[in-house]
């Protein structure tokens, strides 16, 4: 098996020590949380920091809370956490529906949330899911914390707009009433990553879509969303035509590239049929409908 | 439902009986290589070339020879002086163990670097600084014999283009006249990707060099320690007898851990270079793009039929790529391996072959991955072609086989490119699957859910396996015989120790030989001891692959054991004082004739042997015997397999809802172990089909040096498998076993890729070639197929 | 550095360096060679063991993020008093054949069960999906953990 090259290591036992240290090594460090977006990428050599700051002991930052109309994820909280938590079930079928195809089993019981975003992958799919729920990242520097959407964090591929001295520490999620969520994904086998992979969310009123969010994954969709085919939605009726329009738009604005998972024009088809598959999972949840 | 029948040998030690090697490995107790620590041991870390074809300028080690846990490195050069650069191969060429002049395969060994620790060895391949001046790579087998190509072998002398051989069985003119005047002919172009075995335990060796005793002792993941020792024997110049190797617990096989691999003689030589142990275990990026490959055959297939469906020939064109040396392990008379027995299981009036092997800038292999040579292939081609043939006649692709199958009586069966097929009884297995699966429901389905736009495929594969090689006549690997041997020593308390020359990777034969060994004995099971993988311990042979652990050496269990029951015989005389003739075996003693109650079992004549018991003259003492089992013919299990898949047109996804298997593999002696092999074999079908490939780009850069990309399918993937089974025994078995390690990895396929494409029968799709991903099929169902094994921009 | 890891409840102090994997302190300092390793690229999960009662991949742990929890491995299953149930249903139900994957696979039907007691065999499928087998097709292994949930479950 192949190891990782020389390294050291400091572990952070407050959110302000491992500032202290980001602030200190700045980006010759990486954080290390679950370590399953980092630890194989330095065992291939292709990541190579200098130092890991190790905030698993920051039991602080792992949590999922429900505060008025929000949900507040902290940085810390393993994908597993996420797939069994009942609130977030209850609010958010996307990210259940994402987390059941995210990895494996064993691998969910250590990765986390914030890891995985911030590994930033262009076929991750919590920035897809996280994208389509409009949500907004929390990041802790020397500064104080600041706000960022989700569909602003990712800069390209394997890049955030996380500094170098700066830690992502929360997710939140509005909730927003008349809403209902799903995620589309293919892959070549359980546990891969997608091929091509839509998340959708949509708030109703009666029967017109008052918002959409769209998410795209691995198809080379800007900031992991498809805005256009949101704006197209926005006041119309949520029927088969609509959502399948949506589609249209969504693949027309994406763009995917060929390589081992499939081909370019695979792809874009993918990001169409996908993303109607979502909506109209969206659309029937939001309307309290058995999926 | 399932038929079930143990015919020749009810009740006894045979059955399915739990196993006896499973107390260590559920403890953790097992030992595979990695386990393995010896004090002062180095650890080994090879240095691989990045590029595909490269001339090599310079190889500089200084600075990893500087690193202060590094204690040798040995390059290409170094082992030039000692004659052990290139190093024979299992087909008679020569592969290098370091490069010297050139690099031919991503991948290919440079440096052997030897540390304290893994770590620190892996750490100082990054010091070894390699120059290179590219060449353009030949990665495309189609463009291997252009004129342009570049030529991949220069090193050998007299060589200007990449063909390895050109190789042909049956009979041109009769099949050529055959499809002539057919009716109908249906031609196919297929592709048998290249995949790999991959065991979850990678490759890997200890070696232990004595400088005080000249004795080298290996612990080496080795299908086959015997064949590995004479080669180790012949490279080395070292004596045999001083030459030990132990194949411990090994993770698998599948026939990735045959060949011998440039790391074990690099371990060799840095062992006796630095006079400690010396232990090298592979990464999977490493297993993946170096060792040996399975398939790769570019295939052209055509059947010729009456129009009422009676298949009268077939006829293959292959291009067969070996990579940058030819290393594939067959009997050497067969190139192709057993490729001519393309004919399946159908009665033809004739056929013909021919394949063409070629040299290309990829990893060296072909024969592996439970292909029983080449058998895989063949059954693909034409199960494929007779579902393209159903289509194009309009016929149930499970009656026109029903149709076409041999018939019990015409066993032996010889087909039209020379093989003798033993027995068989094939339509009651067709039968006997289309029962389980509950068939004619199935299209009822089909047909129902075809109207609601919904896609079902069913897909059936019937194949004859030929296993067991092989006869002293006609086989040999590097001249030697597949024969192999059997120790029988049989303790004075009557308990048995079983030497075998084979060498179990998970198949159990811990278990089953000594069920075989029980059974001929009237002894159970625990009475009796197998000892494998141990060169002191054990008669020479050829090795376990080609399913042929249980046909060979299986036999020569049951030679010894019944030489060991006929000495037991004169000497339960001598105890009864009486002639041998008055004796008869039953119930698994010897027994008085007309007086049942009086006899001797084997632990009393054994005792009675040790003794001091006068004997007849020319009776030598004691019970052990010996034999060594030259194989009149092979053995052919055979089957009929059938899955059921759903298809999703909008996104290509495939799911395998059912799989249905009826083998039979003649006597079955411990049905559990044999289920066992089908179920993985499977597996190995619906991963072939689906998703497991290893691709290259243009520049011969391999895309699959991973399980990221190399995809093998997971517990989600594998439906709960149906199996039935027949028996009917093998004629020339002394047992009549056949043999079933290869069985499903050979039938699954075809069934898996029939399935899909029935499914897309309504979208106009033919054939689609593995592996079907999502990917692949959408684009099958556009009409505008991707090409599986080259990532071409 | 220095990692303090209870393995198996016996208390381990080791000075290693901060990239050495969980695996290989488990394997080559501590010489539990129970678990395996088959990849490079955290898929395979013949490396799995309990962290803090959590099955993970201890090729994709580094030891001294288990610095003060505790580990569980194979040579931790049953006793000596007797095997688990688990891994009597591996061998009645011939769920392993060359044993390598054996180890993380019974260590995670043994979490499932610990969790689950009744499982469906699509539950059991669901639970060894990142784990990967290449001699039995998984097939058997399902029934094994089904035969361990039906003949005392919980160990």
């Amino acid at each position: 098996m192949q190891v990782p090259a020389q390294v050291e290591y400091e572990k952070a036992t407050s959110i302000e020590h491992a500032l202290t240290l980001l602030a200190r090594y700045g980006s010759a460090a990486r954080v290390l949380a679950g370590g399953h977006s980092l630890i194989p990428m330095m065992k291939l050599r292709l990541a190579q920091p200098e130092v890991l700051i190790d905030i698993n002991g920051i039991t602080d930052l792992c949590y999922i809370n429900l505060t008025g109309a929000q949900l507040r994820i902290g940085t810390l909280t393993r994908h597993a956490q996420l797939l069994q938590s009942q609130i977030v079930g209850e609010h958010f079928a996307i990210l259940h529906d994402a987390e059941r195809v995210i990895a494996d089993p064993i691998v969910r019981n250590w990765g986390t949330v914030g890891g995985s975003l911030c590994q930033a992958d262009p076929s991750e799919d919590l920035s897809a899911a996280f994208a389509a729920m409009k949500g907004t990242m929390v990041i802790h520097g020397p500064d104080g914390s600041r706000e960022v959407s989700a569909r602003e964090f990712h800069t390209g591929p394997y890049e955030t707009v996380v500094g170098p001295a700066e830690m992502l520490t929360e997710i939140n999620l509005p909730i927003r009433p008349g809403g209902g969520s799903g995620y589309q994904k293919v892959s070549r086998r359980t546990g891969d990553w997608p091929v091509g992979a839509a998340g959708a969310a949509v708030w109703l009123s009666g029967d017109t879509i008052a918002d959409a969010g769209i998410g795209l994954t691995a198809v080379g969709a800007i900031h992991f969303a498809a805005a256009e085919a949101e704006e197209y939605l926005r006041g119309r009726a949520a029927t088969q035509e609509t959502l399948a329009t949506a589609g249209e738009i969504a693949a027309k604005s994406c763009r995917p590239v060929t390589d081992q998972r499939g081909p370019a024009d695979y792809k874009r088809h993918l990001a169409r049929e996908l993303t109607t598959r979502a909506l109209r999972l969206a659309v029937t949840r939001a309307r309290g409908q058995a999926a | 439902m399932i038929d079930h029948r143990q015919e020749h040998h009810e009740g006894g030690p045979y059955g399915a009986i739990p196993r006896k090697e499973d107390a260590r490995f559920v403890r953790g107790q097992g030992t595979f290589v990695d386990d393995i620590s010896l004090p002062g041991m180095l650890h080994g870390a090879i240095l691989r070339s990045p590029l595909a074809h490269a001339r090599i300028i310079s190889v500089d080690a200084t600075a990893a020879l500087a690193h202060p846990k590094v204690e040798a490195v040995l390059t290409g050069a170094d082992l030039a002086e000692r004659g052990l650069a290139w190093m024979p191969t299992l087909s008679g060429d020569v592969q290098a163990v370091l490069a010297t002049d050139k690099v031919r395969f991503q991948g290919q060994e440079l440096a052997f670097v030897v540390a304290r620790d893994r770590y620190a060895a892996r750490d100082a391949l990054e010091l070894i600084a390699v120059e290179y001046e590219p060449l353009p790579p030949l990665v495309d087998a189609k463009t291997a014999l252009a004129e342009d190509a570049p030529l991949v072998r220069d090193d050998l002398p007299g060589r200007t283009g990449n063909r390895i051989f050109d190789w042909t069985a049956g009979d041109k003119t009769a099949t050529d006249a055959v499809f002539s005047t057919a009716d109908v002919t249906v031609s196919c172009d297929m592709i048998y990707p290249r995949s790999h075995p991959a065991p979850l335990e990678t490759c890997g060796i200890v070696a232990a060099w004595d400088d005080v005793t000249g004795r080298l002792t290996l612990w080496s993941t080795s299908q086959a320690p015997h064949a590995h020792r004479t080669m180790y024997a012949l490279i080395t110049r070292l004596p045999e007898h001083k030459i030990r190797i132990v194949s411990p617990d090994l993770g698998g096989g599948f026939g990735n851990k045959v060949p011998v691999y440039p790391g074990y003689l690099c371990a060799i030589a840095a062992s006796i270079v630095t006079r400690r142990p010396v232990k090298w275990v592979e990464d999977r990026s490493e297993n993946l793009m170096s060792t040996t490959f399975a398939r790769d055959y570019h295939m052209h297939g055509e059947i010729a039929a009456t129009a009422d469906g009676r298949i009268l020939g077939l006829r293959a064109g292959v291009l067969a790529d070996h990579g940058a040396f030819n290393a594939t392990a067959q009997p050497a008379r067969y190139p192709a391996g057993f490729f001519h027995i393309f004919t399946g299981s159908y009665d033809l009036e004739a056929a013909f072959c021919e394949v063409t092997g070629v040299y290309t800038n990829k990893a060296p292999g072909g024969v592996a991955y439970s292909c029983s040579f080449r058998v895989t292939e063949a059954v693909y081609l034409v199960e494929r072609l007779v579902d393209m043939l159903a289509r194009k006649l309009g016929m149930d692709p499970a009656q026109l086989r029903m149709r076409n199958l041999l018939r019990p009586e015409q066993f032996p069966y010889t087909c039209a490119t020379g093989w003798q097929y033993d027995s068989g009884d094939y339509p009651r297995a067709l039968a006997l699957a289309m029962d389980i699966a509950g068939y004619d429901e199935l299209r009822r389905e089909q047909a129902e859910r075809r109207s609601r736009g919904e896609y079902m495929g069913i897909g059936i594969s019937f194949f004859t396996e030929g296993v067991g090689a092989g006869p002293r006549a006609h086989m040999d690997i590097l001249g030697l015989a597949m024969v192999d041997g059997a120790d029988l020593r049989v303790h004075p308390t009557g308990k048995v120790v079983l030497a075998v020359s084979v060498q179990t990777q998970g198949q159990g034969h811990e278990t089953t030989f000594a069920q075989i060994v029980a059974h001929e004995l009237g002894l159970t099971p625990d009475d009796v001891e197998v000892v494998h993988g141990d060169t002191d311990r054990t008669p020479f042979g050829l090795g376990t692959y080609g399913s042929r652990s249980t046909p060979v050496s299986g036999a020569a269990a049951v030679m010894a054991a019944r030489k060991v029951r006929d000495r037991a015989r004169l000497v339960a005389a001598a105890m009864l004082e009486l002639s041998p003739d008055d004796l008869e075996w039953a119930d698994g003693k010897w027994r008085v004739r007309g007086d049942p109650d009086r006899g001797a079992g084997i632990a009393e004549i054994a005792m009675a042997a040790h003794s001091s018991l006068e004997l007849p003259d020319g009776v030598e003492s004691h019970l052990d015997a010996s034999a060594v089992y030259n194989p009149p013919n092979l053995t052919f299990p055979f089957g009929a397999y059938i899955c059921v898949t759903d298809v999703d047109p909008a996104t290509g996804e495939v799911k395998v809802r059912r799989f249905i298997a009826v083998d039979d593999c003649g006597v079955r002696i411990n049905p559990m172990i044999v289920e066992g092999q089908v179920h993985r074999g499977l597996a190995d079908g619906v991963g072939m089909a689906l998703m497991q490939a290893i691709v290259f780009d243009e520049s011969g850069n391999c895309l699959g040096g991973s399980f990221m990309d190399y995809l093998l399918p997971t517990a989600l993937e594998c439906p709960s498998p149906e199996l039935g089974a027949t028996v009917t025994p093998s004629p020339h078995h002394p047992i009549g076993a056949k043999g079933i390690g290869e069985s499903a990895t050979v039938g699954s396929p075809p069934a898996v890729v029939n399935s899909v494409v029935d499914a897309l029968a309504p979208f106009g799709v033919t054939h689609a070639d593995m592996p079907l991903t999502p990917a692949n099929v959408w684009r099958a169902i556009q009409g505008r197929p991707v090409r599986p094994d080259l990532a071409l921009s | 550095m220095k990692v303090t890891v209870t393995v198996n409840n016996a208390e381990y102090v080791r000075d290693v360096e901060p990239r050495l994997l969980l695996i290989h302190l488990l394997r080559d300092e501590l010489g539990l060679t129970g678990s395996h390793w088959g990849c490079d690229t955290s898929n395979c999960g013949a490396c799995v063991v309990w962290l803090d009662e959590t099955p993970v991949k201890s090729c994709t742990v580094l030891a001294v993020m288990a610095d003060g929890r505790r580990v569980m491995t194979v040579e931790g299953l049953g006793s000596r008093a007797g095997l688990d149930p688990v891994q009597q249903g591996f061998t009645q139900c011939h769920g392993l054949q060359c044993g390598f994957c054996t180890p993380g696979m019974m260590l995670t039907a043994r979490w499932l069960l610990d969790h689950n007691p009744d499982p469906s065999a699509a539950e059991v499928r669901e639970a060894i999906s990142g784990q990967i087998c290449r001699c039995t097709g998984y097939e058997n292994i399902v029934r094994a953990v089904l035969w361990a949930a039906k003949n005392g479950g919980t160990g």
